[in-house]
Parts: C-alpha cells; sequence; structure tokens
C-alpha cells in the first residue's frame, strides 16, 4: 500500500495534464516538425534565418537577467518585513499583493500612462518645474530607456507572485530558530543568512522556477511600452502564428521557449538542491 | 493519444456540463474581427444588428482567437459561427472554410468590390460589407507652417516633407505622427501611397529606382516624424492627446479625433508622388463558413447587411462606409463629414491611382505585409542601405507571390502568371 | 541593518531607533512603489475624458463616472462577471484539489516517475498556452466541452495546476516529517494526521495556490476568447477590446478588470500565514 500511495496521489493530475496538456502539446510539437506533410527541421530553419530572431532570443534573456535578480532580492526583502512585523502584517501583505491581481494587459496599461509623452511621469516632472517640455521617454532611438521602462513594469507587475510563495513559506520557519541565533548574538544579517535563508530552499526553487518560466513568456507589457522596438519571442511566436499564419514556424518558437524554460529549471534546481530530509 | 479514450473522456465531462450551459435558444454568432472597441461593439449590437429578427450575438474579438476559433470549427467539422466578419486580409487564406454566397442578391454593391470578395477563386468567398481608405488629419495649429503655395489638398510628397520641416523646427520637435506600432497599418501606407505613388506599381517596381527614391524621401520625412511612431497604433489618440500635431491613418482610426474636437482638426488627401496620388480602400467583408449551424440563417444575416439602413446604422457604429450607394442622412457625426471629404478630394483627384488590395495571396497575405513591414524597419529603423534591402526584400517578395501564383493587381499591369518582381 | 555593528559610539537605543525609522522608511518607500501606479490607474478611471489625453495629467481624480457607468451599461456585463467567477472558482478547486495530492506525494515519498512528474508540471507552464488553444478547441467542440464553464476551468486548471503542485510541495517540504510520525505513534491514522497535523500547517500553501489559480483564471483571455461564446468570461468580454478602444474607456475598463480580484485576494490574505512558526508568539 504505502509503495503505491505516492501514484496515487499523483494519478488524478497526471491524467489531467495528460488530457488537457500533453495531448495538444504532442500536436503542436508534431506541427513543430512538419513542413507540407512531411517531417523535417525546415521550420526551425525559417525561424532561425529570420532576421529577429537572434534579437528576440537576446532580448527576452536579457530581460530575464535583469528582472529575475531583481525580483529575487525585492520578494526577499517585502517576505521579511511582511513575517517580521506584529501589526498591520496582514494590510501590509494585502498591499504588496495587490499586482497579482493584475493582469499583464492591464499593466502594460498602467505603465504606458506613466511613460508616455503625456504621461504622469512627464505630467509630474513638469509640474515640479524639471522639464519645460514633455519628453519623449518611448523613443526607438532610446532602446535603453525602453528597456529599463519594461523592466520597471515587469519588476512592478510580478514580484508579488514570488513574494506570496516566500510569505508562505517562512511562516513555516520556527521562530524558535530565529531567537536561538539571537541569543548567541547573532545580527539581523547573519540571522536571515544563516537561518532563513537555508530553511527557505523548498519555497525559493517553486518561486524562482515560476518566475523565471514566466518572463520567458513576457508579452503584453514589452508589447504595450515597446511597441515593435522591442521584440521577444512570444511576440514572435504570436506574429508568425496568426499575422503571418504559419503555424510551423509559431510551433517552432513556442519549442524553443520550452527547451530554455526547461534549461533554467534545470539549472535552478541544481543551483538550490533541497536534500532528502531537509526537513528540519 | 488514443482518440477514442479522449472522446469517452469527454463524453463523460459533456455530461457533466449541461448543468452549466443551459441552452438558451442560440442566436445565429456574428464572429468578427471588425467594431472591436468597446463602443463599436455595443453600438453595432444596439443599433446595426437590433433589426434582425430574432436578434445577433455579435461578438469581436482580436485576430488570434478569431481565427483560432474559426481553425478549430473547421478541424472539428461543426460549430457555432453563423457569420463572419472581417477584413479582406483576414479572409485570405480561410478560402476552403468559406461558403460559396453566389445566390445572395449583391448586385447592388460595385462589382470591383464584388471581385475582391471571390478571394481569386470562382466563388464568392464573402461579400463586401463595408469600406474605407486613409487620410491625412492635421490639427489647425498645423497649418500656418504649411510652405507658401501649397494646397492642402493637393500637396506633392515633397511639400509633405517640408512642411513637417518647417513645423519641426518651430515648434522645437518632431510634429508628424505615424501608425507604426503593433497594431498599427503601417504596411498599407507603403504598399498602397508610398511606393506607388512613386513607383506606379505596388509589386514589380518594388525594388526600382524609383521606389529608392520613395524610401529615400521617407527617411527624410522620418526625421521630422516623432520617434515614438513605433509604439502609435491607433493616431487619433495621439492627435486628440496632441503628442502629434499632423497624421496619416485609417479613417475609421481617426474618427474619435474629428469627433472629439471636429473644430479643431482638419481631414485631408495624402500627398502625390512623380506617379500620382495612390491610395488604398479597406474592404471589410462577411462570410459564411461551411461549418454554419444554420446556412439559412447565415445567408438571411448576411443579405441583412446590405441593406441601406443597416449600412447607414455600420457607418454610425464603425466610422467604415458603405458599400451600396445610399443616400447619407444630414444628421452624421462630424467624422463622417470631414473624412468624406478628404475621401472625395483624393479619389476625385486628376491624378487619383487607386491601389487595390492584394488578391489570391491565400495565407501568404500576411508574409506578403511583412515584406513591406520588414523594408520598413530594415531602411528606416535600422538604417540600412536602401538599395541593398530592397534587393533582398524583393527576393523574398517575389518567392511569396510565385508561391502564391498570384497576379498583378492594380495599379500594375495585368499579368499572365504570378506577377513579376522586376 | 548596518547601524547594528555601529554600536561603540551611539546608546543601545538610538541604535534601536534608527534602525527602527529605517525599517519604517523602507516599508513606506515598498508601498509608495506598490500602490502608485495603481492610484494612477485610478486617476484616469475616475477622470473625465478630456482629463484623461490632457497634459499634465491631474495628480488627483477629479471622480467624474463618465467612464466608469458607461461599462455598467454595457449590455450582458453582469453575466460576464457571474461567469468569471464561476470559472475562476471552479478552477480553484480543481487546481487545488488535483495539485496538492500531487504535491504532498512530491514531498514525502521517494519514487520512480518523480522526475518526469515534476517535468510534466514545469512543461505545462513553460509552453505557450495560445497554440494549446486550437486543439483544445477542436477537442472540446467534439465533446460537447466548447462554450462551457466547466471547459474553460479545465483550461485554466491546466495553467493553474503547475503553481499549486509546486507551490503545495515546496510548503509540504517545510513540515517536518517527524510531526506527521509523531501522530501516527499516537494513533492517528496516516489521513487523520493529515487532516489533524499537516493541513493546517499547509494552509498558506494551500491559500496561496488558491490566489493564483484565481487570479490566473481572473485574468486569462486568449482561451477564454476562443472557447466561450454564450458564457463569455468578463476579461474575454472586455479586456480584449480594451486595448484598441478609447483612452478614457481602457482605464475605466482595466480598473474594473482589476477591482474583483483584488476583492478577492483581501478577503484570502490572512490564511497566506502560517498558523504556527511566526503565528506562535
Amino acid at each position: 500500500m504505502p509503495r503505491l500511495l505516492p501514484y496515487l496521489l499523483l494519478l488524478p493530475a497526471t491524467a489531467f495534464l495528460c488530457v488537457f496538456f500533453l495531448y495538444p502539446f504532442v500536436l503542436v510539437a508534431m506541427e513543430s516538425v512538419t513542413r507540407e506533410g512531411s517531417y523535417s527541421l525546415d521550420n526551425f530553419q525559417r525561424m532561425v534565418s529570420h532576421w529577429k530572431f537572434g534579437t528576440a532570443m537576446r532580448n527576452t534573456l536579457l530581460l530575464a537577467a535583469v528582472v529575475v535578480p531583481v525580483q529575487l532580492a525585492l520578494s526577499l526583502a517585502m517576505a521579511s518585513v511582511v513575517t517580521k512585523l506584529s501589526t498591520g502584517r496582514s494590510t501590509l501583505l494585502y498591499i504588496f499583493a495587490i499586482p497579482l491581481g493584475i493582469s499583464d494587459l492591464a499593466a502594460g496599461l498602467i505603465w504606458l500612462a506613466i511613460f508616455e509623452q503625456t504621461g504622469f511621469l512627464n505630467s509630474a516632472l513638469y509640474g515640479l518645474g524639471v522639464i519645460e517640455q514633455p519628453v519623449l521617454f518611448l523613443s526607438y532611438q532610446n532602446p535603453m530607456v525602453i528597456f529599463a521602462a519594461i523592466a520597471l513594469a515587469e519588476i512592478w507587475r510580478a514580484t508579488a507572485i514570488m513574494m506570496v510563495i516566500l510569505v508562505a513559506g517562512m511562516g513555516l520557519i520556527p521562530k524558535e530558530y530565529g531567537e536561538a541565533a539571537e541569543v548567541f548574538g547573532a545580527t539581523a544579517w547573519q540571522r536571515f543568512r544563516k537561518v532563513t535563508l537555508p530553511m527557505l530552499k523548498p519555497s525559493l526553487q517553486t518561486a524562482l522556477i515560476l518566475r523565471v518560466i514566466l518572463a520567458f513568456e513576457v508579452f503584453a507589457v514589452v508589447i504595450a511600452l515597446g511597441g515593435t522596438n522591442f521584440p521577444v519571442l512570444m511576440e514572435e511566436t504570436f506574429q508568425w502564428q496568426f499575422t503571418l499564419q504559419d503555424r510551423g514556424v509559431a510551433a517552432a518558437y513556442a519549442m524553443v521557449i520550452l527547451g530554455i524554460s526547461v534549461a533554467f529549471t534545470i539549472l535552478i534546481l541544481r543551483l538550490l538542491h533541497v536534500p532528502k530530509g531537509a526537513r528540519v | 493519444m488514443s482518440g477514442n479514450r479522449n472522446r469517452s473522456l469527454g463524453a463523460a465531462l459533456a455530461a457533466v456540463t449541461t448543468i452549466y450551459s443551459a441552452g438558451v435558444l442560440a442566436e445565429p454568432l456574428f464572429w468578427s474581427t471588425q467594431a472591436n472597441p468597446i463602443e463599436e461593439t455595443q453600438a453595432m449590437r444596439e443599433q446595426v444588428l437590433s433589426g434582425f429578427e430574432g436578434g445577433v450575438d455579435y461578438q469581436s474579438s482580436e485576430l488570434g482567437p478569431w481565427l483560432t476559433r474559426l481553425q478549430a470549427e473547421a478541424g472539428a467539422g461543426s460549430g457555432t459561427i453563423a457569420v463572419l466578419g472581417g477584413l479582406h486580409g483576414h479572409f485570405s487564406g480561410l478560402e476552403d472554410n468559406l461558403a460559396d454566397l453566389g445566390d445572395i442578391d449583391s448586385s447592388a454593391v460595385k462589382s470591383a468590390l464584388l471581385e475582391l470578395g471571390t478571394l481569386g477563386t470562382a466563388e464568392q468567398k464573402y461579400i463586401p460589407w463595408m469600406q474605407a481608405t486613409y487620410i491625412m488629419a492635421a490639427n489647425k495649429k498645423a497649418l500656418e507652417f504649411l510652405p507658401d503655395g501649397a494646397e492642402l489638398n493637393a500637396l506633392t510628397y515633397d511639400q509633405f516633407v517640408d512642411w513637417m520641416k518647417a513645423m519641426a523646427e518651430a515648434t522645437g520637435g518632431p510634429k508628424f505622427g505615424f501608425p507604426a506600432g503593433p497594431k498599427g497599418l503601417k504596411h498599407r501606407f507603403f504598399q498602397g501611397y508610398l511606393i506607388p505613388s512613386y513607383t506606379g506599381s505596388m509589386v514589380t517596381k518594388f525594388r526600382s529606382e524609383e521606389a529608392a527614391a520613395a524610401w529615400e524621401k521617407f527617411r527624410e520625412l522620418w526625421q521630422f516624424t516623432s520617434p515614438a511612431s513605433p509604439n502609435y497604433s491607433f493616431m487619433q489618440e495621439q492627435l486628440v492627446s496632441e503628442e502629434v500635431w499632423v497624421a496619416w491613418d485609417h479613417t475609421a482610426r481617426l474618427a474619435d479625433a474629428f469627433n472629439e474636437r471636429p473644430d479643431d482638426f482638419v481631414a485631408f488627401a495624402p500627398p502625390a508622388g512623380p506617379a500620382g496620388r495612390a491610395f488604398m480602400p479597406v474592404v471589410a467583408g462577411v462570410a459564411v463558413p461551411t461549418t454554419a449551424p444554420d446556412m439559412d440563417a447565415s445567408k438571411a444575416l448576411v443579405a441583412y447587411m446590405l441593406k441601406p439602413e443597416t449600412q447607414i446604422a455600420t457607418l454610425r457604429a464603425t466610422n467604415f462606409f458603405p458599400v451600396v450607394d445610399v443616400a447619407l442622412p444630414d444628421d452624421m457625426p462630424a467624422s463622417v463629414r470631414l473624412s468624406g471629404e478628404a475621401i472625395a478630394a483624393a479619389t476625385a483627384a486628376s491624378d487619383a491611382m487607386p491601389a487595390l488590395l492584394p488578391v489570391g495571396l491565400g495565407d501568404l497575405g500576411g508574409q506578403f505585409n511583412q515584406v513591406y513591414i520588414d523594408t520598413f524597419e530594415r531602411i528606416i529603423l535600422a538604417g540600412q542601405d536602401i538599395p541593398a534591402v530592397l534587393d533582398q526584400q524583393g527576393d523574398a517578395l517575389a518567392a511569396i507571390v510565385e508561391q502564391a501564383a498570384a497576379p498583378c493587381w492594380a495599379p500594375d499591369e495585368p499579368s499572365d502568371g504570378p506577377c513579376p518582381v522586376d | 541593518m548596518t547601524t547594528a555593528t555601529d554600536t561603540v559610539s551611539v546608546t543601545r537605543d538610538e541604535v534601536r531607533s534608527a534602525s527602527k525609522w529605517l525599517f519604517v522608511a523602507g516599508v513606506v518607500m515598498l508601498c509608495i512603489w506598490v500602490l502608485l501606479p495603481i492610484y494612477f490607474l485610478m486617476i484616469n478611471a475616475l477622470s473625465s475624458p478630456e482629463e484623461v489625453t490632457s497634459f499634465p495629467k491631474r495628480m488627483f481624480p477629479s471622480f467624474d463616472l463618465a467612464s466608469v457607468t458607461f461599462f455598467f451599461k454595457f449590455q450582458g456585463v453582469l453575466r460576464a462577471l457571474w461567469n468569471s467567477v464561476q470559472v475562476a472558482s471552479l478552477t480553484m478547486i480543481l487546481a487545488i484539489g488535483l495539485g496538492a495530492p500531487a504535491g504532498y506525494a512530491l514531498s514525502r515519498f521517494d519514487f520512480r516517475g518523480k522526475e518526469a512528474f515534476r517535468f510534466l508540471v514545469i512543461m505545462t507552464r513553460a509552453f505557450p498556452l495560445p497554440l494549446l488553444a486550437l486543439p483544445l478547441a477542436i477537442m472540446f467542440i467534439r465533446t460537447g466541452l466548447d462554450d462551457t464553464i466547466l471547459g474553460l476551468a479545465l483550461v485554466h486548471a491546466t495553467l493553474a495546476l503547475p503553481f499549486a503542485v509546486l507551490i503545495t510541495f515546496s510548503l509540504f517540504s517545510g513540515i517536518p516529517v517527524e510531526l506527521e510520525e509523531a501522530a501516527w505513534t499516537l494513533g492517528c491514522t496516516r489521513i487523520q494526521a493529515f487532516y489533524k497535523v499537516i493541513l493546517p500547517l499547509a494552509l498558506p500553501g494551500i491559500a496561496a495556490s488558491a490566489v493564483f489559480a484565481f487570479v490566473i483564471s481572473w485574468n486569462e483571455v486568449f482561451a477564454a476568447a476562443v472557447l466561450t461564446i454564450q458564457n463569455r468570461t468578463l476579461t474575454a468580454f472586455l479586456l480584449q477590446s480594451l486595448d484598441v478602444s478609447p483612452l478614457p474607456l481602457k482605464f475605466a475598463g482595466g480598473a474594473m478588470l482589476v477591482l474583483p480580484a483584488l476583492i478577492f485576494i483581501f478577503a484570502v490574505r490572512k490564511y497566506l500565514f502560517a498558523m504556527w512558526g511566526i503565528a506562535n508568539r
């Protein structure tokens, strides 16, 4: 019985994913290696040889490389603050969690309203007398500004995902550990590094994996702020699937997104290995 | 994956779901990419389709879900969509999934438009539903910078660029806006305005010296174009916020500006090049998928869309003009009056040159547009060498036209085989 | 925090008040960072159309409700809202019901196929949904799941399941297995031990999974737009047309979509804290 138990517990989820994910996935995956009825890597060839592929790949990775570490630090800070408080804790958690409720489309809308030429940032600077004329931030001539705007919007939008997971995980760290460390004279920073972080590993791992995967699928915010200036992989997937009506190449893009997601997941699993019996 | 197992599982699930999908007697589903802005959707339902007996379920969505749903119904072999609404280009490539509408009386529609609806096949795949075109709009503040002797409705590209230059220099920043954003219709400007105005051709002379001169001119104009343009999709927004003072766009995408502040804006005909004053129509059509649940109801709805009252109501709702001859009432919105005058000025000009929508490209229509977009991004945004880019993109263009075996369309001379790219 | 090391020249109390001051300032900064963009959204949603397009922008809303009321008059909004609530609730139930047992199994047992399962879960989230929508829609049309609340909830549950599995996994992993064993030795069955000891501890993780499931379902547009016709969700109903709608309506619609999700998060926020650990002061 105990040997079968894990399988029984996994069965419903597995069956579910087989029907609603694996089956359509296999069909799309087949499409990526099929061209005009026969197997070929032509779709991948087309994808790679298109002049936007390299840029889209580079942009996607670069954005993730900038955004995810900042989010990790920020979400750890937020989660620590929330768990540390004794009063107003749930209010603060709620405030920090607010961006969670905002879809990426709506987030793009909000941040465009901030950065556009007649937007809030220009209004504020103008009101303070810093500028005499509204500045054009999102110009194709300033790719760095566009990048920064997208990164800020992504950091704002998606940090809460990690924060909530970390808050839930921090709750399971027995307070006595921290108190014991304090008795021995550990500073707050030392307690955080030597007690909280190691104990938080399982949650950190989960938060990072989910965040990194979602970072590779970034789309709506990029479109809103970057227009066509900042191609990313997901944008190209949409483009090939719907505008260019070439499902094979779109499927190839999707396989690439899947591939880099899996590669980074393995990397995170390696780096944040949770040893067996690490349960305290 | 065994299809059978999925099916029986699905059937079991479906049994559960019947409690949720309490059966409302379905109104015919009008599945459309048009009238997508929320107010227009509302107006389509309340003002245009409310007169159809039994009611219509009008649903507007973006191209992605629209196409996916349509393909899924075709793939499953049964569907709920009764009538499809979309632009000419949206139907391109769907020929196999569309029923022949040849038995609907569409004699009131101009034959040139009807011809587009065949999509290059022998059947009437869609029936024109409404039309529009692209015009220029300017804030009245811009008019004082017009070059001496220039007439607003008879500008040349040279004069236009001089105007934008004078304005940019006088106001301290570029004031021309161009819809080069992800949803902007930039490719239509190159296909139907810039290139034909200089070459008298859309395809054949794609990489001619005249075409290079056209791109040269556009590069000059780009200096006086707002650098935020790659973010712009609907120029009415930037016109109203006065981020730009002059813009080229689709009449329906300028309408809000005209309607909100009719006294502050003027509409005028697009400029002319050495070969003429090219302009491009926009045609939206209605079609019926072969999987429609009730073919007669679908065809009745298509016929309803052509009635003069419906056409006028559609104009009010969407800012797209009728495809049949109707007498417009006097109380039309300001956008109709303003853009109507500009359209008349463009089409009636002595050097007017209609550039038609691509026909016969099938599912390569998107890739055809992409050639023009890529050319723009490479020459203008990336600053690459014009002849070299035109040469490479010309190869891509030739390959697409050849693969589709599409003969030339206006303004190119008719061809026997696939339209050549010299 | 670095001030804690400079105890030489300042008294302990001063250090405490300084670091407390720093802490409060940090919290305030974080709150502003999170709330300011929401505030801007609200300004635009609650201002008149002319104000939304004007420059410079106002920094306070004028409480012009024209744009917001437009939506309430919009045909079918309430029904779409109700559909969204149903889909999101079903998604939540499915995601937790399927995901939590799987998360528990991953954390407590070693068995063959464990890695394969984890990869299946991660792949689910890493593959772009819009491409899966076509084969799924074909399957749904054939089986009659098309245009049903359940059908859409099944798709949304697929998106939410990885969150539920991985979060509950990490939470269960953080709960000492000794606690469970102690309960067994005290005469609990495995099931009793789970209910009485583990579940209360795992509540934050389950609450977090619920939040994610709800929010994912609430904000998902693409599948909703393809798979629902008569039973449109609010997001499919509003959001996909917002993009091309006039600016004032964009913001009013955006604000309207955000509100229910915020109410939901507010309702479950306190379950995100463990009842043990930090809670047992």
